[in-house]
């Protein structure tokens, strides 16, 4: 099987690699750059596990082949920030304890980082349906979406 | 890794593209936006040989008005028809059905001629662009023709598409003066398919029903319009007696599948509730009074 040679930009580090065109970007980021802070779940676009950023849009990356994202910005949630260095999304899920297990964080995470940029958000039943493709089998969903809320409203604050 | 192993085209015209497509001889399959693709690949319910990647074409992603229509390029994402002013003042129906398509991740990258091209029998797109009267564009190696809605979807995930044809863009009439319009879905959580949804327009001459259109999805093997009910529709003043007799004919003109989300019996019913809903806002936004 013959492979192709790509360029992908991933949390500001670019990478030169050849990759089999049936290589699924959630697969590139975790086993070919060791990236693991992106999470596979369901592999079929139903959980939201494996959101990450593409050229700023939130996008699957189970449902994207590597070999697409040649030129592209990939930014996933190791780009939010460190543990000594949370952003305001990760500070708010730090303090309203947003997760349990932590399985579906990153794809939380990065769904609500697109969700804040593109939507108001006005209301909780706003930011219901905005995480409404992504899956948490542990917390019943009540405390991300006062996390969610916190984040828009200190946003909001932090505004102009 | 997860789909059996294929091979990669980049087409960079659709010219490239539709050669691509015969050169497979059937076995290639077009990426577009790959929402829906990329899944049956997953499952290695699909195993094409080649895949052509449309999404480095230019100029396949537009949204141009004209006088009376709007063009929509094949490569169009559904977030990019929920957000787009010429989408919001001319065709608004459109708009408000792409909230209720999946999932902000989702939209960013499902495109129209994918989801056309596709038609899952409970998609929004294929029932708006019946009830739009649109007409597709298609690209193949015979050169280029165009189809109507009416007569693109055949059945499940069929439609009138050569194996080596691609749709290149979409042309949608902007909906008349004294237009409204209206749109309904139910879907067990949000964004999953829909159990059904309606959607209408009706046009208001003389405090009279000029023109009515009805279409709905999910509740039959394609998406489908709810002719009957237009013709009771058409030319008349809109009384309770007419508005019931139409839902009644959507109702009968149904032939929605039981699975384990919902009876045939529930989608029949829900049908007619949501295009009787979809038929009072359509009402109340032409100007037409309250029967």
């Amino acid at each position: 099987m013959s492979t192709h040679g790509i360029k992908v930009t991933v949390d500001g580090v670019t990478y030169e690699r050849a990759v089999e065109p049936r290589l699924l970007l959630a697969d590139f980021l975790r086993h070919t750059l060791g990236l693991t802070g992106t999470h596979v779940g369901c592999e079929h676009g139903v959980c939201g596990a494996c959101t990450v950023l593409v050229d700023g849009d939130s996008v699957r990356s189970c449902l994207l082949f590597a070999v697409q994202a040649n030129g592209a910005h990939v930014e996933t949630v190791e780009s939010l920030g460190t543990i000594g260095d949370m952003n305001v999304l990760q500070e708010a899920f730090h303090e309203h304890h947003a997760l349990q297990c932590g399985f579906c964080t990153p794809g939380m995470l990065m769904t609500a980082t697109d969700l804040m940029r593109k939507y108001l958000l006005a209301s909780d039943e706003d930011i219901r349906e905005g995480l409404s493709g992504n899956l948490c089998r542990c917390t019943g969903y009540e405390h991300i979406v006062r996390a969610v809320r916190a984040a828009v409203e200190r946003a909001k604050d932090a505004a102009p | 890794m997860k789909p059996a192993a294929f091979d990669y085209v980049v087409a960079e015209s659709i010219d490239a593209a539709v050669a691509a497509l015969a050169a497979a001889d059937g076995e290639a399959k077009i990426l577009a936006g790959g929402q829906s693709l990329v899944p049956m690949l997953n499952f290695r319910l699909l195993r094409p040989t080649v895949l052509v990647d449309i999404n480095r074409i230019p100029d396949l992603a537009f949204i141009e008005e004209r006088p009376d229509d709007i063009t929509i390029g094949a490569l169009t994402r559904h977030y990019r028809l929920e957000t787009s002013p010429i989408i919001a003042k001319h065709l608004p129906v459109i708009a408000e059905a792409m909230r209720h398509v999946a999932h902000l991740a989702i939209r960013n990258r499902g495109t129209i001629g994918g989801s056309l091209s596709h038609a899952d029998p409970a998609a929004e797109l294929p029932m708006l662009a019946l009830l739009l009267d649109a007409t597709l564009h298609v690209a193949s190696s015979a050169g280029s023709s165009m189809v109507s809605a009416r007569d693109f979807f055949l059945g499940p995930l069929a439609v009138d598409l050569a194996g080596d044809a691609m749709v290149t863009r979409i042309t949608i009439p902007k909906l008349p003066p004294a237009t409204g319009w209206g749109f309904g879905e139910v879907a067990r959580r949000s964004g999953d398919f829909a159990l059904a949804a309606a959607t209408a327009t009706l046009t208001s001459r003389d405090g009279m029903i000029a023109e009515a259109r009805i279409a709905m999805t999910g509740i039959d093997e394609t998406a489908k319009r709810a002719s009957e009910a237009e013709a009771l529709l058409n030319g008349r003043k809109l009384t309770n007696d007419l508005f019931e007799a139409a839902i009644a004919a959507v109702r009968a003109g149904v032939n929605p599948p039981t699975d384990l989300h919902a009876s045939s019996d529930y989608r029949r019913h829900l049908v007619g509730v949501l295009a009787g809903r979809a038929l009072a806002d359509a009402w109340r936004r032409a100007g037409g009074e309250k029967p």
